[in-house]
């Protein structure tokens, strides 16, 4: 369809009578890529999606495909394709209907549309589910129609709205595997929502992180696994110990009872003195001469084993550690200053 | 399209307000002018009478104890008959809750009635309950009676009517409503050491509640409209004479017109106070999901 | 399920109550059925002969060729313009909230709630006035004031268990409103608009107090009909009116069996949904 080089998004803002759903989102999304807008629930992903999509109108701001404004324009004239969160396959239609419709309605003709139905229904392998109608169809198959359906028409964006959360947690793998495969071997433009940060992390190009309605951050998977802009980010993105503390110096910050622990890295404007958070995985933090510790609960999770465990101070921390803990287990454990984020409090 | 019209579009679309609503207009038209424009005409009518003020027609109505004795009849008509068949529907209703072979058959039966309607109805009770009919045949071969017990023509003649084709209509709605309770949540009481009593009145009673009360007020709209049975089965100038009635004669007899609109809507009120008393009681109810969480 | 129901005493209860309902039902249907093809039915428990003339009676007496087409057409006239009104509005009650929606829901409840005489007898005054009162186009009329807010009441339902999605996906794939409604739409609808209509037809064959005021003789549906010939008693045989009281019911269970393989028998009564979703 209409191929572009960039789509952007201009301060896009929807408000749902009076209260903010989405504030502001600028974004400059470039062809072939794959972005996935990441957050909680009610965080404004799915509005931004949805916005872009058509099928919400803006409160305020512009949506630009190279220089044609799209905003504008309703949702089945902006050429974009759509997967949705529990698939809205046409219940009355085959799997081989569902696929074509999209083409049909393109007035693509018939001998051409046949060829690329069959096309697209062979990229899912569901050669021999094409004739059933979507309600015969397990989940992981139906998922598979709503994928071809969204790319049979080769749109210019493909959207993709928590599309894996219906389904259990082994074909939820091979489904990730599977869209990013397309991904690649289509060079589709997508946009992709997810709560799941691991799923994230592991398929986008580009993560947009959101809260509150606010971008919080925009990069790549390791700038946003590694460098999280603010301490909610680093929350969501798997940094399980929110220790609260106090700048020092510069580059030290005293947790308290870990004492001070120097060249810590600072993210954010903050002053000596200022209150703060040091943020560090549950995997980071090791066990070793340190402060003594009591282990809480200990789950079995394989190699390792994920603990939650209590200073004398009634601080809890989470771990993980190959060792075997069990409760009522007392260790020592340090925070390697190297892993410790360290965020305006 | 400028921007202020998008703008003010967008505005409107926030709100709820776009050019689909105008799919509502067939219906809305139709109803304000085949419903409310001639109920406001019948009001205005109703206020004119031939001779006396304004309020002429109600006052008549009012002050003649012919005229008023029917709402009294009416009530004491509708009102037991309705609360027969809710309080009748319930425990029926609670035992076939469940799946069970037959059910389907069992509900289709139960349909019939409601579809005969009333006046083949009538027509069935003044032969089965007749003085010749089966029902006293059946009694008096028994040795139950030595008189054939007169069950027509009189109250008990409506009021089986009313039970025979109001029955039903509650048992189904009773019956989906209990449908629409998580039996899980029974069984939550259950475990939690509620006995049978204990699990219907506590569990499954309140959150049927405010289907009853529903279910109350549809069977009593049907029991107050009351009219080819109280004049077929009933006693029409006497023990039956219902407000339908009073309006009927007065519109098609006396062509009293002002009367007759008068009777209507004092019928029309007296059912909506009803309604409202009921429905004011239910809000007090808890009337959110019936479902055990997540649906 | 069975073995506890014969454990419980009260379960005999309830099973006795609804035996009792059906005996009762029986007996009404029964003795209109068999007085129907009875001859001298006196002070026995079965008539001494039986024929079909009653039937024949019924047919020429009360001139019921007539009298059928006149139900026939009143009933497609009012189940097709009610789905013509009903549908869209159910469809936008069902998918838009906007300011007075609720207002506007209790405004379609009303005709329903009402008894039919009290608004019956100022419509059926308004329609004399206009002249259109006494004939097909009344009658029509005044059934149409409870079928399309029931149509409403039982599609809203309907329409709000078609997955919104699916109307957003069709966009997406490039459809025009019109395709929308065209092919995504309108084949989902067919079942419920199905079932909508032939539970308008079963109600305005029942419907007895609206046709009652606004017909005419030419416009009788069989139920005014009937009520007339009853309540006319004396002047014909008793039996030609129960022959006619079982030509509707065999009508009234025909549309019953036909309305059944489309709905629940629930949906016959009403449809009932949560308020909480």
């Amino acid at each position: 369809m209409t191929a572009f080089t960039t789509l952007r998004l201009d301060g896009v803002t929807r408000r749902f009578g009076g209260a903010d759903a989405l504030t502001g989102l600028d974004l400059e999304i470039r062809r072939g890529e794959f972005i996935a807008l990441l957050g909680p629930s009610g965080c404004g992903k799915s509005t931004a999606l949805n916005c872009l999509a058509g099928l919400l109108p803006l409160s305020d701001g512009s949506i630009w495909r190279d220089g044609t404004r799209l905003d504008t324009l309703p949702p089945e004239r902006r050429g974009f394709g759509m997967v949705f969160q529990n698939y809205a396959l046409f219940p009355h239609m085959s799997v081989r209907k569902n696929i074509s419709f999209g083409l049909q309605m393109r007035g693509v003709p018939r001998a051409e549309a046949r060829r690329r139905t069959d096309e697209a229904i062979r990229l899912v392998h569901l050669e021999e589910h094409a004739g059933k109608l979507p309600g015969q169809l397990s989940g992981g198959q139906q998922q598979r129609v709503a994928i071809a359906r969204a790319v049979v028409v080769e749109p210019s964006l493909v959207l993709m709205d928590e599309p894996l959360s219906n389904l259990d947690a082994k074909l939820r793998l091979e489904m990730r595997t599977e869209i990013r495969r397309l991904h690649q071997n289509l060079g589709l433009t997508t946009v992709y929502v997810t709560h799941d940060q691991e799923e994230a992390l592991s398929m986008a190009d580009r993560l947009v992180v959101l809260r509150g309605g606010r971008v919080q951050q925009i990069g790549s998977p390791e700038e946003v696994h590694n460098r999280p802009a603010n301490r909610h980010v680093a929350d969501f993105l798997g940094f399980r110990n929110l220790l609260p503390g106090k700048a020092v110096s510069a580059s030290s910050i005293k947790i308290n009872g870990f004492g001070v622990r120097p060249s810590a890295s600072f993210v954010g404007a903050i002053g000596v003195g200022d209150p703060v958070v040091a943020a560090i995985r549950p995997e980071d933090v090791e066990i070793g001469s340190g402060l003594e510790v009591t282990v809480d609960v200990a789950e079995y999770h394989g190699r390792e084993i994920a603990a939650e465990v209590r200073t004398a101070d009634g601080l809890t921390l989470h771990l993980r550690t190959s060792q075997r803990l069990a409760p009522g287990d007392k260790v020592e454990v340090t925070l390697p200053p190297s892993r410790l984020l360290v965020f305006p409090g | 399209m400028t921007t202020s019209a998008l703008a003010l579009r967008h505005r409107l679309a926030e709100r709820g307000i776009d050019p689909q609503l105008f799919l509502l207009v067939p219906a809305t038209v139709f109803v304000i002018a085949l419903f409310v424009y001639p109920f406001c005409y019948g009001i205005a009518v109703s206020l004119q009478p031939a001779q006396g003020g304004a309020l002429a027609a109600y006052r008549a109505f009012f002050t003649d104890a012919y005229q008023r004795d029917t709402i009294t009849t009416t009530l004491g008509i509708a009102l037991p008959a309705a609360l027969v068949n809710v309080l009748a529907a319930v425990p029926i209703a609670y035992r076939m809750r469940g799946k069970f072979r037959g059910k389907r058959l069992l509900t289709t039966v139960l349909v019939v009635p409601i579809t005969l309607g009333t006046v083949l109805t009538a027509e069935g009770l003044l032969g089965f309950l007749g003085p010749t009919g089966w029902f006293n045949r059946a009694l008096l071969s028994l040795g139950v009676i030595d008189q054939p017990v007169t069950l027509t023509h009189n109250y008990t003649g409506v009021f089986l009517s009313l039970i025979i084709t109001g029955f039903p209509f509650a048992f189904l709605l009773v019956l989906s409503y209990l449908s629409g309770i998580d039996p899980s949540l029974e069984r939550a009481a259950a475990t939690l050491g509620a006995g049978w009593a204990q699990r219907f009145f506590r569990i499954t009673l309140p959150l049927l509640a405010p289907g009853l009360a529903t279910t109350f007020c549809l069977t009593f709209v049907l029991a107050f409209s009351v009219f080819p049975s109280a004049i077929l089965v009933g006693d029409p100038t006497g023990s039956t004479r219902v407000i339908s009635i009073a309006a009927y004669e007065a519109a098609y007899v006396r062509y009293d017109y002002a009367a007759a609109s008068a009777a209507a809507i004092v019928m029309g009120v007296v059912e909506l106070v009803v309604i409202s008393v009921v429905l004011g009681l239910r809000s007090l109810l808890y009337t959110g999901s019936t479902a055990g969480g997540k649906g | 399920m069975r073995r506890r129901i014969v454990a419980r005493p009260g379960a005999w209860v309830v099973w006795g109550l609804v035996t009792i309902f059906f005996v009762g039902l029986a007996g009404v249907i029964g003795s209109v059925v068999v007085n129907s093809f009875g001859v001298r039915w006196f002070d026995t428990w079965l008539p001494e002969t039986y024929t079909t003339q009653w039937y024949g009676q019924a047919w020429t007496d009360f001139t019921l060729l007539p009298v059928l087409t006149v139900t026939l057409v009143v009933c497609l006239l009012v189940a097709g313009i009610s789905v013509l009104i009903g549908v869209p509005a159910a469809y936008v009650l069902a998918r838009r909230k906007f300011p007075g929606g609720r207002l506007l829901y209790l405004l379609f409840l009303l005709p329903i709630l009402m008894p039919p005489i009290t608004y019956g007898i100022p419509l059926a005054t308004v329609l004399y006035k206009y002249g259109l009162a006494g004939h097909l186009s009344g009658v029509v009329l005044a059934n149409l004031v409870p079928s399309v807010p029931f149509v409403i009441l039982t599609m809203t339902p309907f329409i709000e268990q078609i997955d919104p999605a699916v109307e957003r996906a069709a966009r997406m794939c490039g459809a025009r409103t019109r395709h929308v409604f065209g092919r995504i739409l309108a084949p989902l609808l067919v079942p419920g608009i199905l079932a909508a209509s032939i539970l308008v037809v079963v109600r305005t064959v029942g419907m007895f107090e609206l046709t009652f005021l606004t017909a005419g003789p030419d416009s009788q549906t069989l139920v005014v009909a009937l009520f007339y010939s009853m309540s006319a008693a004396g002047i014909r045989a008793q039996q030609s009116v129960d022959a006619m009281a079982v030509i509707y019911c065999v009508m009234m269970v025909i549309l019953l069996v036909v309305a059944l393989r489309f709905v629940n028998p629930t949906q016959l009564v009403a449809r009932v949904k949560d308020d909480s979703e």
